[in-house]
């Protein structure tokens, strides 16, 4: 995702001279692509989180496009105030990007476990999260946040990823995507960010089997109205998350039911269990103990 | 100096607004009068009947809660009516009790320490891209210097040499509980700024020639950013706020505004 992401910003730079790129001192042979072709649109503000989202602020209340880049927890909780008071308040044009959303940095420790981002997040007010599960939708998200400036979190995942869609497709916040079309009615898996992989893999497997798989990869607070209508056509929607459940993605659908609580039993949550905090292990190993398990297929 | 007239003025205004709404901060409002009645009489390249000019000057208020001072000053040019002042701290009022970008003439809201400067280093990186000729000037408190994104901010503009940026530094010497040499010393400032690659000058933050002179020379070493060490009083203008920790808190009442007025007038008349 990482790569798409890249490819896509620099694309996407050729056609924008606004866009820009910050950096908090990562991205080795990741941003070079973008950095080489547009030196002066590409900065490494050092290892500053607070300075550089404040900085980010500063040049998008000038007219720039600013993407903020860095890894797992460093472009949120490090700066976390600069992006409620500096980048929401303000409503400027700063995309948040963390690479290694989830559980992707897995064996460095809990410094780099992601799993708290959602909730972190998705409490500012004026905030959209761009989540994609494939590099697709990595395109599609970056090809959404351009045409549509505002305050954003585009959480990556790291590399590898396969691709779940044919084509880059059309997005829209709140609007789930069809993703597989299972031949058991009414029934659904329905996924954000780089979880769309295990959710793809689990409509194959004997818990699932049938399951149709769907993904958003745009949603936030003002996206929440949307849920309903989408929630009603479906008797059973399982969601998945590589997050901790206490304020991630399931946990914001169900509040989008607060005028409908007869619904609530239609919608259940897979998330990351709390006792991976502070395990050590790969991605797969840790998403596995805290509860999204590989399917042997 | 015209800037003499329009300071008390600024003070007038300020103790009258804080004694209304019954707020606080009065003191770091008043320490920054004489800096904010200078800045907008000859320092500052701004059009009240324009506020967005793109051309113009960019004043950040990093010390937020200090806002009655440039809400008055941005009264006195014109950027919105004097009359409006009464409405400060109200219900549903555009001039709330932290500096707020909802005011024409403000560019920024602060209340949390420590933004109004990277803040203002972004600007000013940008400035420089774009190839602009306006300056970013940012107010700040000596509290406020506690917090280490200052610091982040001073580095990154001295490595992009960021000499379109101007620091001004309200030192007071008093913040919340007691003395900054009792809290969290800054002692030697100057050198510290000297040592993290600004430009440094240190004046008295109430004599208005000296701090024109200071203003309107900038940058006094290009590729350098510079940071003005503005020695002040805390509660400067009423006698019996200067210098007290208390005055940071309390607001006037109607018998201290009035004795505060008076005083006013009788210094600066």
């Amino acid at each position: 995702m990482r790569n798409a992401f890249i490819d896509e910003m620099v694309q996407q730079a050729s056609l924008n001279d606004r866009i820009l790129l910050i950096v908090g001192d990562l991205g080795y042979s990741v941003v070079e692509p973008f950095a080489d072709r547009f030196p002066d649109r590409f900065i490494n503000a050092g290892v500053a989180e607070q300075n550089m989202m404040s900085l980010a602020a500063g040049m998008a209340s000038e007219g720039y496009q600013v993407f903020v880049y860095s890894i797992a927890n460093f472009p949120t909780f490090r700066c976390a105030e600069q992006i409620r008071n500096d980048v929401d308040y303000h409503r400027l044009p700063v995309t948040v990007v963390s690479v290694g959303g989830g559980l992707a940095y897995g064996n460095l420790g809990y410094s780099h476990h992601a799993i708290q981002d959602y909730g972190l997040m998705r409490l500012m007010p004026n905030m959209l999260i761009a989540a994609p599960g494939d590099p697709l939708e990595v395109r599609a998200c970056l090809r959404y946040l351009i045409s549509n400036p505002q305050p954003s979190y585009l959480r990556l995942g790291k590399a590898g990823e396969s691709c779940f869609h044919s084509e880059v497709p059309d997005i829209e916040p709140g609007k789930w995507l069809s993703v597989h079309k299972g031949i058991r009615k009414g029934r659904t898996l329905l996924t954000t960010g780089a979880a769309l992989a295990l959710a793809r893999q689990w409509a194959f497997s004997p818990d699932y089997t049938g399951y149709s798989v769907h993904s958003m990869p745009l949603w936030g607070m003002t996206a929440k109205h949307l849920q309903l209508e989408q929630i009603m056509a479906w008797d059973s929607i399982v969601t998945v998350e590589d997050h901790l459940a206490d304020c991630g993605f399931g946990s914001w659908l169900r509040e989008s039911l607060e005028s409908a609580v007869n619904m609530l039993s239609r919608v259940s949550v897979l998330a990351i269990d709390r006792r991976v905090c502070g395990m050590v292990g790969d991605q797969k190993t840790l998403n596995s103990l805290g509860g999204l398990p590989i399917c042997d297929l | 100096m015209i800037s003499q007239h329009f300071a008390k003025n600024i003070r007038k205004y300020a103790l009258e607004m804080v004694t209304r709404s019954r707020a606080s901060h009065i003191a770091s409002a008043l320490s920054i009068a004489d800096i904010v009645a200078v800045l907008y009489s000859y320092v500052l390249r701004i059009d009240a009947t324009h506020p967005k000019m793109p051309d113009r000057d960019r004043f950040i208020l990093s010390k937020g809660h200090s806002c009655v001072a440039v809400y008055a000053a941005l009264a006195e040019k014109g950027f919105f009516p004097v009359s409006e002042l009464k409405t400060y701290g109200q219900d549903n009022s555009i001039l709330m009790n932290h500096i707020s970008h909802k005011v024409p003439g403000v560019e920024f809201s602060t209340g949390s320490l420590g933004h109004g400067l990277p803040f203002g280093v972004g600007k000013a990186l940008a400035a420089k891209k774009l190839k602009a000729t306006w300056r970013v000037y940012v107010l700040l408190s000596d509290g406020e210097m506690d917090e280490g994104s200052n610091w982040e901010a001073l580095m990154f503009a001295a490595h992009h040499r960021l000499d379109n940026l101007i620091a001004i530094i309200d030192y007071n010497k008093l913040q919340s509980m007691t003395t900054v040499e009792k809290t969290l010393g800054l002692e030697p400032l100057a050198e510290k700024l000297r040592a993290f690659g600004s430009s440094v000058h240190e004046v008295n933050g109430h004599d208005h020639e000296q701090l024109k002179q200071t203003l309107s020379s900038v940058p006094w070493d290009n590729g350098k950013p510079s940071v003005v060490i503005a020695h002040t009083v805390k509660g400067k203008g009423v006698n019996f706020m200067e210098n007290r920790v208390e005055w940071h808190y309390r607001s006037p009442n109607s018998e201290q505004l009035a004795e505060a007025l008076r005083e006013l007038e009788e210094r600066y008349a």
